[in-house]
């Protein structure tokens, strides 16, 4: 940092000087510098923290993941963490991803479709839309209760036989289908906003009817973000727990449970691997921190997984369109 | 006004009825989607109104004001939860906001684009974090390594810990809102403080920031919305499952509203216990819906006040 | 019945008994006799509003068949939604009202049991911004036509015509199936022209077509209209006004007018006439003054 001495005197040199060396400049803008430096910071410190958070799972959970994966993948929740595994938990987070994608998808497209392409601007669409984006900001654990008070209460008898008191799958997928609801309704929104009103005159202009625009030129249009909106919210919704809990995920064993495709398991006792994560992360020891860490990185494979291919089609497809 | 011959009649313009039927069939499905929305939001509220009057009316006052949270054992004292709440949501925001703010600033305003092509999906992938990750992380590696390094005395399970995690969790929503209002502020208004001989770091923090404040004021909301919504790093890290005692100290267990919830579902096979304990959910889910109500629906008008600027 | 403003589709009851027996079959044009062409649209006393907001004021003009009838007048003053609230497009704008009656072969196209959709079918429009489906070029022009019902085996011969129709089949009769994006802009525009004229309409609805091409694909959009004008009825808007008078049998003059109170300005019509006394002798000094570039 040098602070060159202005030029003195009078004279065509002089003043020719000053302004040079004024325009070149003279002082490094220090402050300007370390702004620069604080918010890139800020930044690399965010990404620092994701980056020691993957580091760390992969490593605590890398004598499990490499020693015995097969076993792990496949294995029941055991009492002894060498012998415990997660299949289990697949099962239940599997089911739970059926569930939101049969229920919510559709009915949240649906409903965005309404709300961008029919309806007029009245209070009630005006109280809707306020709703659904109250609904987004509702905390998961109040879905929970949700989930418990209608789905295990309510109708357990529908969603679950006679031993298992409601506390199933069924009430579990129901619950976070209805959680990812407004997300989806959302994100499709705004691919649908997304959509040029040019198409939909031309749509119009040769005699189209308004359902026959939507379904011919704006959802192919908007399908590409409907998509990406769509795979943010399965991702969201495997990765929540407290509304398993309130809905009444077992925390201790589980016999049964175990096949994909049984869809008697669907109305019985389950668990998912949020649940399994903290049920296992409550226990001490080194042995089940290895266990916790590797099933955290099963989780965060799929639903990292999920984002990131989102997240970048989403990015090409924006800049395909330009 | 001459007219040309053979008149045309209305009929004639009332259109295919098959094609006319599919339309109004349509309308009423996405209708009928649409609504459904509001019957969840009917059904969150039957859900918690009952019990939860039923708590408020049977409660007896003397044990909301004690030593602290025991449900099973009749103990209701509200301040010990809800002052739970608002620590682990402090500690979060100093975590988060200058992180979040920080990280929008620079993705908005200084990055070159090769570089944000790479970062900004970075943190974004943060946003998608499960919370029991979170959870777990703070509890075997913020609290170690950075928690009871710093602060002596330290528990294993503390309220600093869960606080932090919360706040990584947080970062990604504080800047994606920020960055989305710097990024609407026009260009002209930079271009314009750049004529007159402001350095960048001048101009942003002059003009873009004071020009976006409404989202930035909005993003902070959301962000201790969420926050104060968050059950599961609590849950794992925080250490009090049954009950928990008055405190301040971030630096030990505690417990909030949310994982309060979760502690007595999760505690035994039943969520009952005496007295009005199973009530006490309910009257703490109630709590917590009308907070995050209140702060969605004030972050909701900042969002459109910046939208009506630009 | 009701016709829902935001959207513009009337809900509408299955008539009892529809009539075809009176129906002007589209494309054929009724001319009377004595060498003035029969009148297509009669719009009387017309007043359009967007909410309270009047946005033209005391409209009155025919339009006749067979003939191009041009919109001119400077920006804002309502040229484009007068065009738009002939197919009723501006039922798609929340808030849109008319007033007075316009007259489609007498029939009141706003009357509630007239449907927009049925109407648009009959009255073909062209945009500012050329606008082709993201689809190929057959499926863009066979859109219309397949809506409509017309069955598979005739698709291919009513997509030729309508290419033909518009001076692009020459250009595309190799490559159908191609995506019309891949168009250039000029061709883009006779695409939807072809789009238009495929629903073998009456009327064709021409919002400033060529505004937003390069003057060697004007031209051939120019020299289109007048290759096609004995088989359908042009409503053209332009700012172009060298356009209009190469181009239109009649025109129409529009200008704003302030209202004092409200500070808000109204289209008017100051001068409807043939195209040849507009530019030559016109009537008001306004259009005069327009005309000759003193303002606008």
């Amino acid at each position: 940092m040098t602070v060159l001495s202005t030029p003195s005197g009078t004279g065509p040199q002089a003043a020719r000087a000053r302004v040079e060396q004024a325009l070149r400049g003279g002082k490094v803008d220090v402050w300007g510098r370390a702004f620069h430096l604080v918010v890139l910071a800020a930044l690399l410190l965010a990404v620092l923290a994701l980056v020691v958070l993957l580091v760390d799972m992969l490593t605590t959970g890398a004598p499990v993941l490499t020693g015995r994966l097969g076993g792990f993948l496949d294995g029941a929740l055991r009492s002894q963490p060498g012998a415990s595994g997660i299949r289990q938990g697949l099962v239940g987070t599997f089911w739970i991803g059926v569930f939101v994608v049969l229920l919510s998808f559709p009915l949240g497209i649906a409903a965005a479709i309404h709300l961008e392409e029919y309806a007029a601007r009245t209070r009630l669409t005006r109280f809707i839309d306020v709703n659904i984006r109250n609904l987004a900001g509702v905390p998961s654990v109040v879905y929970g209760i949700l989930g418990f008070t209608i789905f295990t209460k309510a109708l357990r008898d529908v969603t679950g036989s006679p031993g298992s008191n409601g506390r199933t799958i069924v009430s579990a997928g129901l619950t976070l289908a209805i959680l990812v609801l407004p997300i989806v309704i959302i994100t499709a929104s705004e691919a649908l906003r997304a959509v040029p009103s040019g198409l939909r005159e031309a749509g119009f202009g040769v005699g189209a009817t308004r359902s026959e625009v939507v379904r011919h030129h704006v959802l192919p249009y908007a399908a590409p973000g409907i998509f990406t909106g769509t795979v943010l919210a399965l991702a969201r919704a495997l990765g929540e727990a407290a509304p398993l809990i309130l809905v009444g995920a077992t925390s201790g064993y589980l016999t049964g449970a175990d096949r994909f495709l049984e869809l008697g398991a669907l109305r019985e006792r389950f668990t998912a691997m949020p649940t399994v994560i903290t049920t296992w992360a409550g226990r001490p020891g080194r042995e089940w921190e290895e266990v916790t860490a590797a099933a955290i990185v099963i989780l965060l494979a799929v639903v990292l997984l999920a984002n990131t291919t989102a997240i970048v089609l989403r990015n090409r497809f924006e800049k395909k369109r330009g | 006004m001459t007219d040309a011959t053979g008149s045309l009649t209305i009929d004639a313009l009332s259109g295919d009825r098959r094609r006319m039927r599919a339309d109004m069939v349509t309308r009423l499905l996405v209708l009928a989607a649409a609504v459904t929305s509001i019957l969840i939001s009917a059904l969150i509220i039957f859900s918690l109104a009952g019990e939860a009057w039923t708590f408020v009316s049977q409660v007896e006052v003397a044990s909301l004001w004690t030593d602290g949270w025991f449900p099973r054992r009749g103990l209701y004292d509200i301040k010990t939860i809800v002052v739970g709440s608002l620590l682990v949501t402090a500690v979060a925001m100093l975590l988060a906001v200058p992180l979040g703010l920080g990280a929008a600033v620079y993705l908005s305003e200084y990055a070159p684009r090769q570089v944000r092509k790479v970062l900004k999906p970075a943190v974004e992938i943060l946003a998608g974090i499960p919370s029991v990750v979170l959870g777990f992380f703070a509890l075997t590696f913020i609290s170690p390594e950075v928690v009871q390094r710093f602060a002596e005395g330290a528990t294993q399970f503390n309220l600093a810990a869960a606080g932090l995690g919360v706040g990584i969790l947080t970062i990604p929503l504080i800047a994606a809102v920020s960055e989305d209002a710097m990024r609407s502020v026009p260009n002209s208004l930079r271009e314009a403080s750049a004529a007159m001989g402001a350095r960048k770091a001048v101009t942003v923090v002059r003009v873009v920031i004071p020009a976006a404040v409404s989202g930035l004021v909005a993003s902070f909301i959301v962000a201790v919305s969420r926050a104060i919504g968050e059950t599961m790093v609590v849950f794992i890290a925080a250490g009090a499952t049954g009950g928990a005692l008055f405190t301040t100290d971030v630096f030990g267990p505690g417990q909030t509203m949310t994982a309060a919830m979760a502690s007595q579902a999760a505690g035994t096979d039943q969520v009952r216990g005496a007295g009005l304990t199973f009530q006490s959910l309910f009257f703490v889910g109630m709590l917590l819906f009308i907070v995050t109500l209140v702060l969605n629906l004030l972050a909701d008008r900042f969002v459109r006040r910046v939208r009506q600027r630009y | 019945m009701s016709t829902d403003s935001r959207t513009g589709d009337a809900a509408v009851s299955e008539p009892d008994h529809v009539d075809h027996s009176l129906d002007v079959s589209p494309g054929v044009s009724p001319g009377a006799g004595s060498g003035e062409h029969g009148i297509v649209f009669d719009v009387s006393g017309v007043h359009l509003y967007y909410g309270d907001f009047r946005a033209l004021r005391d409209i009155q003009l025919q339009i006749r068949c067979n003939e191009i009838t041009a919109f001119i007048g400077p920006s804002g003053c309502g040229k484009t939604t007068m065009l738009r609230s002939l197919n009723r497009m501006n039922d798609l704008i929340e808030g849109a009202r008319v007033e007075g009656k316009i007259l489609y072969h007498g029939v009141d196209l706003y009357d509630g049991r007239v449907n927009p959709v049925e109407v648009r079918r009959r009255i073909g429009m062209v945009f500012q911004k050329p606008n082709p489906f993201p689809k190929s070029i057959y499926d863009n022009v066979a859109y219309g036509p397949r809506l409509a019902g017309t069955p598979r085996k005739d698709l291919d011969d009513v997509v030729e015509k309508a290419l033909r129709d518009a001076a692009l089949w020459s250009e595309v009769k190799d490559r159908l199936r191609a995506s019309a994006l891949g168009l250039s802009g000029g061709q883009q525009q006779r695409l939807c022209i072809a789009r238009a004229v495929a629903t073998s309409p009456e009327v064709l609805l021409m919002d400033e077509p060529c505004s937003a091409l390069d003057p060697i694909a004007t031209a051939r959009i120019e020299d289109l209209m007048h290759e096609i004008k004995d088989k359908y009825t042009i409503v053209i808007v332009t700012h172009n006004m060298q356009q209009a008078a190469r181009v239109s049998d009649r025109t129409a003059f529009f200008t704003t007018e302030v209202n004092e109170t409200s500070d808000t300005r109204t289209g008017i019509i100051v001068e409807f006439d043939t195209t040849d006394r507009i530019f030559t002798a016109p009537s008001d000094q306004r259009t005069d003054d327009y005309i000759t570039g003193r303002f606008g």
